[in-house]
């Protein structure tokens, strides 16, 4: 962290960002959830696969508190470790898209000849809803964890692209470009030294919204039957379970409903507050 | 006047810019010579081409006819590889101190980018250097540590001059370096400009909008107006008697420190009309006070009326034309 908050601007605008109150709850509500699904081995009271037949279908009770599902496997052990999947599927996501996003962006924005094609490429991925995509391409690919995660890459690059395009062609024409361009500074650089470190903020803003996406879109795929197998906990494969026992057992969807809640809103919230720091037109209601 | 005199030789230069409905003429055969160790202004209202010209003549807008002749050099025949060599040679101030300097960065790598590119220096004789330019351009070496936000508008103005010059140019594009700052500190930047021309023996392009400011530090001006030039010529006869209208115009526009001098005002009507669809024949002429009809017929060549003073007006030795630019 002292790495990053080397400058006052830095470190005033961390505090700034604590200071909401929004963001610090988003910020801890994450982390917790964050640590309990790292640290689901220590913390879950049992092996998320421990089926028991006596104990199907249990209410929520001071050894189960979270019940049972329909093969008496606890719903809290398993919720604790399905946030790990989750989780791993937002990262990875969120780098799959960040990755090809910025580059594609970068490229369309910066060189003039491409923009068009690129643009209209970009376009057209944005015109199909994002979770139909995703379930082409995980049905073309075949439903695994590495397809869900591509899937939602390929589905989320798209809104990253646009947002780096819109800003490099905006700051392509600030005269700091100009002048790197007059010294002769070569191309790669004035691209990485000058344009990207300027779009740090506006990508760190998209970036939890497209993490907070994708956990909703795997659970959605999972849901559908089209993420990782059944058996694996997913917040998403568990409601999808649970679904048919809604009424009877009902604790089986709400518990890991209520971690896909909480997950995304705090990171919708962590995003909110981001935005609006960054953004100057905010930055003085503080 | 020999030709190894003129470090940068401007032929002809035009720039169009492609639009839908035609094209936009922002320079067009703009031709002017820069000697040695001199500063030449360039002067015209917003929308003259004025910065497109003085970009143009970097490379930094690619020109769509014309030749640049830098110390003997078509630089517009060379790869963009091989203009590298010589934008070491040519440099650039900006008008907005805010924007021409990235905010991301602090000064010493700001400076420390220029120094870098060309392989100048490294590691202690790099830091040696920025110090040194920094105190140059009337700063506190201590200020490379800091981001630009930190600066006030006339010091960034002079960090980004201390950028050009970390590079150790023979020429420098300033644009309209001073009118974004407070009038109290353009007469300090102008100052470390003028200082800084003369220690170093640099050609300037200096474009701007004030001709009082171009009458204080230029050796020649050119007068820009709606892509073309309409008067060039040295700095005191240019000022002592215009010959073009509208070169009158601008001079009787500039105030003068002096509340008894009574002058005979000329008022230009009306905008500049659009580029797009500039006036047949002389492009002044909807505006010009003295316009007649063969005006609206030739467009009037640049002609010489005393070594170095050129007038593009067919109606230059016309009395009445002649009489107001006496008066002024």
């Amino acid at each position: 962290m002292a790495a990053v908050a080397s400058n006052p601007e830095q470190v005033r605008f961390l505090t700034l960002l604590i200071r909401r109150r929004t963001v610090l709850v988003g910020l801890m509500v994450l982390l917790t959830i964050a640590c309990v699904a790292i640290l689901a081995p220590v913390i879950a009271p049992y092996a998320p696969n421990k089926l028991s037949v006596v104990n199907r279908l249990k209410p929520p009770s001071a050894t189960f508190w979270f019940g049972t599902d329909e093969f008496g496997r606890d719903v809290l052990s398993r919720t604790i470790y399905a946030g790990q999947l989750s989780l791993l599927v937002g990262v990875c996501v969120v780098c799959f898209a960040s990755v090809f996003g910025i580059a594609l962006g970068l490229v369309a924005g910066f060189f003039r000849r491409l923009d068009t094609p690129v643009a209209r490429f970009i376009d057209a991925m944005m015109a199909f809803p994002d979770i139909l995509l995703a379930i082409a391409l995980v049905a073309a690919l075949g439903p695994s964890l590495a397809t869900v995660i591509v899937a939602l890459g390929i589905v989320y690059t798209p809104r990253l692209a646009r947002i780096v395009r819109a800003s490099t062609l905006v700051i392509r024409e600030l005269p700091y470009v100009e002048a790197a361009r007059a010294l002769g500074v070569s191309t790669w650089r004035i691209m990485t030294r000058h344009v990207l470190r300027n779009l740090v903020s506006p990508i760190l803003v998209q970036a939890t919204f497209i993490f907070a996406y994708a956990m909703l879109a795997e659970a959605g795929l999972s849901f559908l039957g089209l993420g990782v197998s059944p058996e694996v906990p997913t917040w998403g494969t568990m409601i999808a379970a649970g679904r048919q026992y809604v009424g009877r057992a009902d604790w089986m969807t709400l518990f890991p409903g209520i971690a896909i809640i909480l997950s995304v809103l705090s990171l919708q919230m962590v995003g909110d507050g981001l935005r609006d720091l960054l953004d100057p037109r905010f930055r003085k209601d503080l | 006047m020999t030709a190894s005199d003129i470090l940068l030789r401007v032929e002809n230069l035009s720039k169009h810019f492609p639009t839908k409905t035609g094209s936009v003429k922002a320079v067009d055969g703009v031709t002017f010579d820069i000697k040695r160790g001199t500063i030449v202004g360039l002067v015209g209202e917003s929308g003259s081409g004025k910065t497109t010209a003085g970009r143009c003549t970097l490379r930094l807008i690619e020109p769509s006819g014309g030749r640049l002749i830098f110390d003997g050099k078509d630089l517009l025949s060379l790869s963009e590889r091989e203009m590298r060599s010589y934008r070491r040679r040519m440099q650039i101030v900006f008008q907005d101190p805010y924007s021409s300097l990235n905010p991301r960065m602090r000064v010493e790598d700001i400076i420390g980018e220029a120094i870098d590119t060309h392989n100048l220096a490294r590691g202690a004789a790099k830091r040696e250097r920025i110090a040194e330019l920094l105190t140059r351009v009337g700063l506190d070496p201590e200020h490379g540590r800091r981001y630009p936000h930190e600066f006030s508008g006339g010091q960034r103005q002079r960090i980004g001059i201390a950028r050009a010059l970390a590079v150790e140019p023979e020429f420098i594009v300033a644009d309209e370096p001073v009118s974004a700052l407070d009038v109290s500190v353009q007469a300090q930047v102008l100052n470390l400009i003028q200082d800084l021309q003369q220690s170093y023996g640099l050609t300037m392009l200096f474009i701007a909008h004030d001709l009082s400011v171009v009458e204080y530090l230029c050796d020649e001006v050119v007068v820009m107006y709606l892509g073309r030039v309409m008067e060039r010529g040295p700095s005191r006869s240019v000022y002592a008697m215009p010959r073009h209208p509208y070169t009158q115009a601008l001079l009787s526009a500039a105030p003068v420190p002096n509340p008894k001098a009574h002058r005979q005002r000329v008022i230009l009507q009306g905008d500049i009309p659009s580029p797009m669809n500039p006036p047949s024949g002389c492009v002044f002429r909807t505006r010009c006070p003295y316009a007649i009809d063969a005006c609206a017929e030739v467009v009037p060549p640049l002609d010489p009326i005393a070594p170095d003073h050129h007038v593009a007006c067919i109606r230059r030795d016309d009395p009445v034309v002649l009489s107001q630019g006496k008066r002024l």
